[in-house]
């Protein structure tokens, strides 16, 4: 395997810079919200993963649909890099929201449409894994998982618009949401700004990440071709 | 009078999910770190047992070859 790309060393360095510029302007530069006080900061990390969680979980249905027609396995390396990391993404996210949740609803957990459909998109994209570990075969495994990623892929948006579509108590802080949704609040220029700059920093982090889940995947192809070619 | 009431302290929930996010993540990175090693390491094993399996046909052909040879001339003798 050839030494890691400059391009990508750069690209950890300047996700590090970044999530600790949000982090700043997350916890310190942006003003104290009036209602919910400290715990609202929460926020700017908590849209910041459920975004590239989201996208990434698209993203890797458009690299299952490349896989099904190519039929090439780096396309199938690049769809697990892609969910295993909006899972993970995803998985902050739902603990985030439920952290901030406990002061603001006075619950951890309430089966509200959002909060579900949440849960079962992470159940949904844990189970991919577990398909994959069930089948040997590199070829079939990759044509399951890209169908699987495919159909998966319609959970991201029914997650998304679940607040936008149901009754909900979720609020909506972008665009105008249900007017019983509990914790809704007005940006700032200050917020804005943390806000912004969060969703850049994980997506940057999300394309770092991606690069390097990606070398590491050819990696383990090589290493599972060695084996196959000493077992011959 | 409402609107000079000071927000609720919830610092301690903003602190635990700040702590949250980046022990995930930290766990997520090692778990990278863990499996891209653990890969390098299979991959010198496999690489150097391939080079032994190179290796070990051509010994044994070369002392075919000599078997062979000397068989002939104890033929000759």
């Amino acid at each position: 395997m050839r030494s890691k790309p400059l391009t990508l060393k750069i690209l950890d360095i300047a996700s590090l810079l970044a999530l600790a510029v949000a982090t700043y302007l997350a916890l310190i530069y942006a003003p104290e919200e009036a209602t919910m006080g400290q715990v609202q900061r929460v926020f700017y990390f908590h849209i910041g993963t459920a975004w590239t969680g989201l996208l990434g979980f698209v993203f890797a249905a458009g690299l299952g649909v490349v896989y099904l027609i190519k039929q090439d396995l780096k396309w199938d390396i690049a769809e697990v890099a892609a969910v295993e990391i909006s899972a993970v993404f995803f998985f902050i996210t739902i603990l985030l929201g439920s952290i901030w949740a406990r002061p603001i609803w006075n619950t951890w957990w309430t089966w509200d449409p959002r909060l579900t459909t949440a849960a079962i998109t992470e159940l949904i994209y844990a189970a991919y894994f577990m398909l994959r570990e069930g089948i040997e075969d590199p070829d079939r495994r990759a044509r399951f998982g890209a169908v699987y990623t495919l159909v998966g892929g319609l959970s991201a948006p029914i997650t998304f618009f679940s607040i936008r579509l149901f009754r909900t108590i979720h609020p909506v802080v972008i665009g105008s949401g249900d007017p019983g949704a509990t914790g809704a609040f007005a940006m700032t220029s200050g917020m804005l700004l943390a806000f912004f700059f969060a969703l850049f920093t994980f997506t940057l982090i999300f394309v770092d990440l991606f690069w390097n889940r990606v070398r590491m995947g050819q990696l383990a192809a090589k290493v599972e071709q060695l084996k196959i070619n000493l077992m011959h | 009078m409402l609107l000079l009431d000071a927000p609720p302290d919830t610092s301690a929930y903003m602190i635990a999910g700040y702590i949250v996010f980046f022990v995930v993540a930290a766990i997520y990175l090692l778990s990278l770190l863990v499996r891209w090693r653990n890969l390098h390491e299979d991959m010198t094993t496999l690489e150097s047992i391939e080079k032994e399996s190179k290796v070990i046909p051509q010994k044994t052909v070369r002392t075919a070859k000599r078997k062979g040879a000397n068989k002939k001339t104890a033929k000759k003798k």
